[in-house]
């Protein structure tokens, strides 16, 4: 066990876990922060995408010990008030189905945004690729971000 | 507004209580209307006609409807409440939605499955909306002293025309609540319909963009232990021995147990479907420590029955296809002198494989066993079936026992079996203390109630003229085949086989999203286009010429489909697809099917994109009769799409020695972004009948219409799914046929 000084959502947090404990596991068994999901474990639906430093990563793939003195930011931390431009737009648009992924696409789509404020089509495929929607709401989530995008710009 | 008058017994489905802060709750029974099949009545409790809904006025006129369905990702909790809403003649902006737990008093039929929840709650929600009106109206003519004909109502408002007088629904509530119960109540005319036909957005939308925690594996409690399993690596293992000593001194670990979750002597229920009824479990502090832990196990296991492999369900899959079985399914005229008499016989083979549900939230459940009673809470589509299995493993009274639902992250079918259910009541038991168990995506996948494998072979005979004579078909699957006898195109031949076979496993099979259409609208909707090029007709006109047949003339009673309403969904997807313009470049496949009693009829463009056929839009045209919320009903309809491709392109699982080959998503491959259609666009077909399925109806028919858009495209018919197989190094190839 070690002790790991982290701050997530604009908040100074403190952890006792050991130090392979993946971001994903102190985001929720011990900072009860559990709107990031586990889904696969392997990096491989991301359901668990965060941010460090404004770029998504997979939690349930990173040592809290590689996370250093980058911010975290969760889907709980996005926007203050729950009305990120991507956040009003799932809803403008309807996305979620069952919802269970819809926190990680989110956090993707937002990470993609903060690099590229005006993707196209094949960008968004792209960049979002690495987030499996087991319900296929995968169109909804494109006209999603593009409405948030035209939002943003 | 144009009423109908419907008679019903209603008073037992109805109970009104006054609400102690002011206002009335009606209590009505949500399902009271539904006509189950003797199959479901076997398996239906016998509090099925309970009182299990509630619907509270406040005296601050604010409607709270409580909504007892599981929420799998379908949108019931939306748009059940909607048709309460629309009977009551509220604002749908002043009605709060609410999940209820199961409970033993007052909410009996909880079940999501069959796409049926629409279906068989339509006439009982209704009149539960209808008769509260009623109520309401009744207490304010009273209260007015004003003959009820002449009042009427307008979003929660209640007018007296003549002297200008309103009253509010919350004004005159909690006098309602002592209104007696009507014995008649009159329903809306479905073109006065102001909330139902128009879109609402999912209710938990918010909470799920904010990431709220909604789910099952969302739930902490104080002092609470997480558990995890390790089950046999292979269908027909066993546990021989257990060395825990190295996980029980990882830190963290409180207990390394055994369990039995069927106890010898427990009669299990059609939802206790589980092979591996013992289990290790690794009970600790947090996930992470108990994943470790997990891994440190060292278990003896053993083959107690046959291991199966791949090869061996194909060999015997196959065998069974050359075998005449003693008795045909359905036999219509003479088929043998058909094909013998036939100028052409067409005869084609199709399988696919088995196929795990994949939900993005892998199994779990909270459980707090105690000696005087059993809390357990989760995500399950079955929650009176998973009280009484658990009560009996316990050996408590099913009183002792609650169950909380919590929203699911995807069921597919899956969370109708509750086996985790049962194992978390018993980890908790035997450690005394709250647990929440949960599954690793590999204990998710490899301990299924898989789609089975599937095997089928389709004979045709056409005549001269290119008429369809003969249909014969033998299908086989593990735990069944796959066919329905009496559907398209039992009807519209006359001479028509239909013999089934089934192979037994100990490989675990349950339903999956649209159970056996899944796969037989592929492989009946593919060879018919195969019998329609072979008779020189276009596959549009073949078919509707075998529907016009059904018709005019059907042959035989029992044929479980409406021949004009699947000729008109194929009918609608054809003129708005412009089917049969030139369209360069552009190789078109269509496919039509019915199922959980609606209709949908698919077209497929597919061009040709650096060598490889590509999915350019999806045309998709559906009858599911009165359409509640259209724009949650294209996310359904779209979602079916989009999972019904990506299964037959991508995915599937195999076995070695009983072992699944995949165990996550690096092997196991789900339809991603990049793959999924760039335009589905979806007509429904306006004609004011009951609502019916929508939750999968669009899956069963897109395999075949990509199929046949494929082979228009490159020449080559896929018969077996997946049709590509895509290595790790994401390299993408047709897989050779």
């Amino acid at each position: 066990m070690a002790i790991f000084q982290l701050v997530v959502n604009g908040k100074k947090q403190q952890v006792d876990v050991a130090p392979d404990t993946p971001l994903l596991w102190v985001l929720r068994d011990h900072l009860q922060l559990p709107g990031t999901k586990y889904g696969c474990g392997i990096a491989q639906c991301g359901a668990c995408t965060v941010h460090l430093d404004g770029t998504a990563v997979r939690a349930c793939s990173l040592p809290v010990s590689n996370v250093g003195d980058k911010k975290v930011t969760t889907i709980e931390g996005l926007s203050k008030n729950g009305d990120h431009p991507l956040q009003q737009a799932w809803i403008e648009h309807d996305v979620p189905q069952c919802g269970y992924c819809q926190a990680g696409q989110i956090m993707n789509a937002a990470a993609l945004l903060n690099k590229n404020s005006k993707p196209t089509d094949e960008e968004i495929a792209e960049a979002m690729n690495g987030n499996i929607c087991r319900c296929g709401t995968y169109l909804r989530i494109k006209a999603a971000i593009k409405t948030a995008a035209s939002k943003l710009g | 507004m144009t009423l109908i008058k419907t008679t019903y017994n209603r008073r037992s489905f109805f109970r009104t209580t006054a609400l102690a802060g002011g206002g009335m709750m009606l209590g009505f029974s949500w399902l009271a209307s539904c006509r189950p099949t003797p199959e479901q009545v076997k398996n239906m409790p016998k509090e099925w006609f309970n009182i299990n809904a509630f619907l509270k006025i406040g005296d601050n006129g604010v409607v709270t409807i409580m909504s007892p369905n599981p929420e799998i990702g379908q949108n019931v909790k939306t748009a059940m409440p909607m048709i309460v809403a629309e009977e009551l003649d509220v604002n749908w902006d002043d009605v709060v939605v609410e999940q209820a737990g199961l409970d033993t008093e007052k909410f009996t039929r909880q079940l999501a499955g069959g796409s049926q929840s629409i279906r068989q709650g339509w006439q009982s929600l209704r009149m539960a909306g209808a008769t509260a009106r009623a109520m309401l109206l009744a207490a304010a003519a009273q209260r007015l002293q004003v003959p009820v004909e002449e009042l009427s109502t307008d979003a929660g408002v209640i007018k007296h025309e003549k002297s200008g007088q309103t009253l509010k629904y919350g004004e005159v509530a909690s006098a309602a609540a002592s209104v007696e119960v009507p014995e008649e109540v009159a329903l809306k005319d479905p073109k006065d319909f102001k909330i139902i036909g128009t879109s609402r957005k999912n209710v938990d939308g918010p909470k799920i963009v904010r990431g709220e925690p909604l789910f099952g594996l969302d739930i902490y409690r104080e002092g609470m232990l997480v558990a995890m399993i390790e089950h046999p690596p292979a269908f027909g293992m066993k546990l021989k021995s257990v060395d825990a000593t190295e996980a029980k001194a990882m830190p963290g670990i409180k207990d390394v147990i055994t369990i039995k979750s069927y106890p010898d002597g427990v009669e299990r229920q059609w939802s206790d479907v589980n092979a591996f009824p013992e289990l290790v479990a690794v009970v600790g502090n947090s996930t992470w420590e108990v994943m470790k832990a997990k891994k440190a196990l060292k278990v003896e296991w053993e083959a107690a029955e046959t291991l199966e492999s791949s090869e061996d369900h194909e060999a015997e899959l196959t065998r069974l296809l050359q075998q005449k079985p003693a008795k045909p399914a359905r036999r219509d005229g003479n088929p043998e002198a058909a094909f013998r008499r036939a100028a052409q016989v067409i005869e084609r083979t199709y399988s696919a494989p088995f196929l795990a549900h994949n939900p993005m939230e892998p199994m779990n459940f909270f459980a707090h066993v105690t000696p005087e009673k059993a809390e357990l809470v989760g995500p399950v589509q079955t929650p009176e079936f998973l009280r009484k299995t658990v009560a009996a493993v316990l050996g408590m009274d099913e009183g002792q026992v609650s169950i909380m639902l919590t929203r699911m992250g995807g069921g597919f079918g899956r969370r109708l079996y509750g086996h985790f259910g049962v194992e978390a009541a018993r980890i908790s038991q035997q450690m005394q203390a709250p647990v929440k168990l949960v599954y690793t995506r590999e204990d998710d996948m490899t301990q299924g109630t898989y789609r089975p494998a599937y095997k089928v072979m389709y004979r045709a005979a056409l005549d001269g003229q290119g008429k369809l004579i003969g249909w014969h078909v033998r299908g086989a699957g593990v735990h069944g085949s796959p066919l329905f006898h009496n559907r398209f195109p039992a009807g519209a031949v006359d001479n028509y086989l239909v013999e089934n076979h089934s192979l037994n496993s100990n490989i675990s099979t349950g339903a999956w999203r649209a159970p056996r259409s899944n796969f037989i609208a592929f492989a009946e909707q593919s060879f018919l286009d195969e019998v329609a090029k072979a008779a020189g007709k276009d596959p549009i006109d073949f078919r509707l010429a075998l529907f016009h047949r059904a018709i005019q003339n059907p042959v035989g009673k029992e044929n479980d489909y409406d021949a004009k309403r699947y000729a008109g969904v194929l009918q609608l997807v054809r003129d708005k697809s412009g089917w049969g313009k030139e369209m360069p470049g552009v190789h078109r496949g269509v496919s039509a099917y019915f199922c959980h009693n609606s209709y949908v009829a698919q077209v497929v463009d597919v061009a040709m994109k650096d060598n490889q056929p590509t999915i350019q839009k999806v045309w998709c045209a559906v009858d599911c009769g009165i359409v509640v919320n259209p724009g949650s009903a294209l996310n359904q309809i779209e979602g079916g799409i989009v999972d019904g491709i990506g299964h037959a392109m991508y995915s599937g699982l195999s076995f070695k020695a009983g072992k699944p080959d995949q165990s996550n998503f690096n092997t196991y491959r789900l339809i991603r972004h990049k793959e999924a259609p760039p335009e589905i666009e979806t007509f429904f077909v306006d004609n004011g009948i009951d609502p019916t399925g929508l939750g999968e109806p669009s899956l069963p028919p897109i395999a075949a219409a990509v199929a046949n858009a494929m082979a228009q495209a490159t020449g080559e018919r896929l018969y077996h799914q997946p049709f590509m197989v895509k290595t790790l190094t994401l390299e993408r190839e047709i897989r050779s046929i």
